[in-house]
């Protein structure tokens, strides 16, 4: 391994020694906060590898966390499932339904492809909605306590939920840091940057792209079924658009293709509306001055700049 | 030079393509030759640029065929044309201009998945005098260098056929004599097509010269044979 | 009624989009903000509602554009109008406007008085005048919309830019205040389907989902920022959409109509209508 090498992994492993000694300094109220943090942080993950990598702008990612959660919750309902082939199926789920997304939306680029992932993600969950009696609809279902247990942990408790949602995280960052150093990771840049010069160096634009979303579907897939398992509630307000505009937001606040972004941008948006909560409850207010703001000021994020300003090295 | 009676590396029959009213290649029929270096020229609006296009797949005719060897490849996307052994250079300097030199030339020779991939990577700049640049990102390579890179690109891809769409424009004089000595140093292993302006460029370097104009071929043979012609002249070079 | 109302919202969508290549997913909120003004007018102008009526039909676009006319200067164009960028800034847009209306107007459906009341009496069946009237207005509306575009100097100015922002440029066309002007005129049209629409549906803060979701159905299908399209595509789709409601429920048409829009932009991008540009 190189010397960046190096220091790129230890910094990661740093991240994750630091989150797994949090259980022991936070309160368990704030630790049960960062286990819905790092669960989120893996959606961000896997939609900075298909928009912040491959550029792949999709405001339909809610679609991909909800096919994880359901794909985990309804056969823990429906036939009793344990957590671990629970989880497994959720991830499935996530894949299954990006690569089905992805063979219709990745016929169009751009703004149609927006809209398109848009829309089908609102078909989803209007689907949700309509088969109500076995999804729960809006008001959603608990997931039985028998199928919240995992290698004999009950993952309803706060040490055992902690140390899951850790270990689920520690893996999707693992995997994504990578991925992205590896030499598909330079194919996804690559299509962001210029796919009509990447499909003359011999790449198909399409299957890369393909690739990359069910990728992020996994990630989503995972987050999905996670929280249905950890946090033992599976609705449709999970299917809709405001679950498409996080993981955008985390991303763009973290840095948008930076390995950490992610998870910074998901904790920094967590605290910044902890901490207006004692001022406003307009908690959508905030969510959209940050988009705006981004946008604006900041398209990079946080790790973004910090890599263009100071640590060219951060991957 | 190869024998006309063996198949043609490259061969167009008939190859059309119009926008509009625009006849930018018409009913075009050629050959090219393994081993050869091969100049295209014409006047601006030739259709130049456009018919190399229809050979690398960037477009696709609207009539005729192009097969590479034996293989008929008209319909194929230009990605797995690439892949066959088709390389293309662009005109304007198309390298990643946000991504460092090593990872350029790296894509290039990983899309045939090779397991040296550091090693390739470092002899392809190598070959093209790029060697200690790897890690700077491309942007900020001078422009003559940025074409280097941009042919480095085109090598690492160890094509059949390199297609350099004007590759001299805007380089110094000193660059342009290392520039003939690198393509004469690809032949025979790699056939070169080339469209270039430069006239000494081109007189120097092509052992054949195909003429177009108004998407048609008005002239094909040796420099001397081309420089010979009185069509050419009194279309092009007289012009 | 409901494709008179929408082609009117719609219209304002493609209006934008046409000519400054922006989805504006705010677009409803302008809509809600028109129904939301339109409560204001008639709960502080006193007098008979059809006075209070008239002043919002005025007002409501005029502050509404204002504030979309704010939101070009301040932010799409430092985005120098980039499509994906516009989005995000649009549904940031949509976010704080709902939560401010929340936070100020509250959670709850309030309605406003229609101007007048009187039912039309034919013989096998009753008409409300004033959906009568809704009708009428949003054609004459539109019809006013169209001859703007194509027979004023203003409008050939709009359509110049929608062709070609840089050669209008080069002939000392103010492309700034084109999009600006643009940009309010397409939320004055959505504020003005809402205010025409709240004597019928009451005024709340989350009504802009539906008629956003309708306009880009209208928008696509007619062909993404062509007018004529999406004229012909509201008054198909304000038609079939009672039609296809009666024969499923509400929640299966609207999954079967969201499908069939991401089927048309995946398959025909260029609207069911449209010509390939």
């Amino acid at each position: 391994m190189t010397g960046a090498g190096l220091k790129i992994w230890t910094l990661h492993l740093a991240l994750i020694a630091v989150l797994f000694s949090a259980q022991y300094w936070l309160s368990p109220y704030h630790a049960t906060n960062l286990a819905r943090i790092m669960v989120l942080a893996v959606f961000a993950m896997g939609y900075n590898l298909a928009f912040g990598y491959t550029g792949l702008l999709s405001l339909g990612h809610a679609l991909l966390l909800a096919a994880g959660m359901y794909a985990a919750g309804l056969p823990a309902q429906l036939w009793g499932w344990s957590a671990g082939p629970a989880m497994i199926a959720g991830i499935a789920g996530g894949g299954l339904i990006a690569a089905v997304l992805g063979l219709l939306a990745l016929r169009t680029a751009g703004v149609s492809f927006m809209i398109v992932t848009l829309m089908f993600a609102q078909a989803g969950y209007l689907t949700l909605l309509y088969f109500a009696p076995v999804t729960g609809g809006d008001d959603g279902f608990a997931v039985a306590a028998t199928s919240r247990t995992l290698l004999g942990f009950d993952l309803s408790t706060d040490a055992p939920r902690f140390l899951a949602a850790l270990t689920i995280f520690a893996v999707g960052l693992g995997v994504s840091l990578a991925l992205v150093r590896s030499p598909f990771g330079r194919t996804m840049v690559a299509i962001r940057e210029n796919e009509e010069r990447s499909r003359m160096l011999g790449y198909n634009p399409f299957t890369v792209k393909l690739a990359a979303l069910t990728i992020s579907g996994l990630y989503a897939g995972a987050a999905g079924a996670a929280y249905a398992i950890l946090f033992g509630y599976v609705g449709a307000s999970f299917a809709t658009i405001q679950y498409s505009i996080l993981p955008m937001l985390y991303v763009l606040m973290g840095g948008a293709g930076t390995t950490l972004g992610p998870f910074l941008g998901a904790l920094v948006m967590f605290v910044l509306i902890e901490a207006a909560t004692g001022i406003t409850t307009a908690h959508q207010f905030i969510v959209g001055a940050a988009l705006v703001a981004l946008i604006l000021f900041a398209p990079k994020g946080i790790l973004g700049t910090v890599r263009e300003r100071w640590l060219r090295w951060l991957p | 030079m190869a024998s006309l009676t063996e198949t043609p590396l490259i061969e167009t029959n008939g190859l059309t393509l119009h926008f509009g009213g625009l006849k930018a290649v018409d009913g075009v029929d050629f050959r090219l030759h393994a081993g050869e270096i091969h100049a295209l020229i014409g006047p601006n609006g030739a259709g130049k640029t456009t018919f190399v296009s229809l050979l690398s797949g960037r477009r696709l005719p609207q009539a005729g065929t192009i097969a590479l060897g034996k293989e008929d490849i008209t319909r194929l996307p230009a990605h797995e044309r690439v892949r066959k052994g088709i390389a293309y250079t662009f005109q304007i300097t198309s390298v990643f201009p946000r991504l460092t030199v090593f990872d350029n030339v790296a894509l290039a020779v990983q899309s045939l998945g090779p397991r040296d991939l550091a090693a390739r990577t470092r002899a392809a700049l190598a070959r093209v005098g790029l060697e200690g640049l790897e890690a700077q990102e491309a942007q900020t390579l001078s422009y003559g260098h940025q074409r280097l890179l941009e042919l480095a690109m085109g090598l690492a891809l160890n094509p059949r056929l390199l297609i350099l769409d004007e590759p001299t424009q805007g380089l110094a004089a000193s660059e342009i004599d290392d520039f003939k000595t690198l393509v004469r140093s690809l032949v025979p292993a790699t056939t070169v097509l080339l469209i270039e302006h430069n006239m000494d460029v081109v007189m120097d370097l092509a052992t054949r010269i195909t003429v177009l104009t108004f998407g048609r071929v008005l002239a094909t043979g040796t420099p001397a044979e081309i420089r010979a012609n009185a069509s050419v002249q009194e279309a092009y070079l007289g012009a | 009624m409901t494709a008179a109302v929408l082609a009117l919202a719609a219209s304002g969508l493609s209006l934008v989009f046409g000519v400054m290549r922006v989805v504006n997913v705010a677009h409803g909120a302008f809509y809600m903000l028109g129904a939301v003004l339109a409560w204001a007018v008639a709960s502080f102008v006193p007098g008979p509602p059809a006075l209070a009526f008239i002043a919002a039909l005025i007002l409501a676009p005029l502050l509404v554009g204002a504030l979309a006319a704010a939101t070009d200067g301040l932010v799409l164009k430092r985005l120098n109008y980039d499509p994906e960028a516009t989005i995000v800034a649009t549904i940031g847009l949509l976010y704080m406007i709902e939560q401010a209306i929340l936070s100020l107007y509250g959670p709850n459906a309030n309605p406003v008085q229609a101007p007048f009341e009187w039912r039309i009496q034919l013989p096998w069946f009753g008409y409300s005048g004033y959906k009568l009237f809704v009708i009428l207005a949003a054609c004459a509306v539109l019809l006013a919309l169209w001859t703007f575009l194509t027979r004023t100097k203003a409008g050939l100015v709009m359509r110049a830019t929608q062709v070609d922002s840089t050669t209008a440029r080069a002939f000392g066309i103010n492309t700034d205040r084109v999009y600006m002007g643009t940009f309010a005129l397409g939320a004055g049209l959505a504020a003005l389907a809402g205010v025409l629409i709240v004597p019928i549906q009451q005024a709340h803060y989350l009504m802009g989902g539906d008629p956003l979701l309708l306009s880009f159905i209208v928008v696509i299908i007619g062909g993404l920022g062509s007018l004529r399209g999406t004229l012909i595509a509201a008054l198909v789709i304000g038609l079939s959409d009672g039609v296809i409601s009666m024969f499923f429920t509400p929640t299966l048409a609207k999954i079967l109509a969201t499908l069939l829009v991401a089927m048309v932009l995946v398959f025909r991008p260029q609207g069911l209508f449209g010509a390939r540009a």
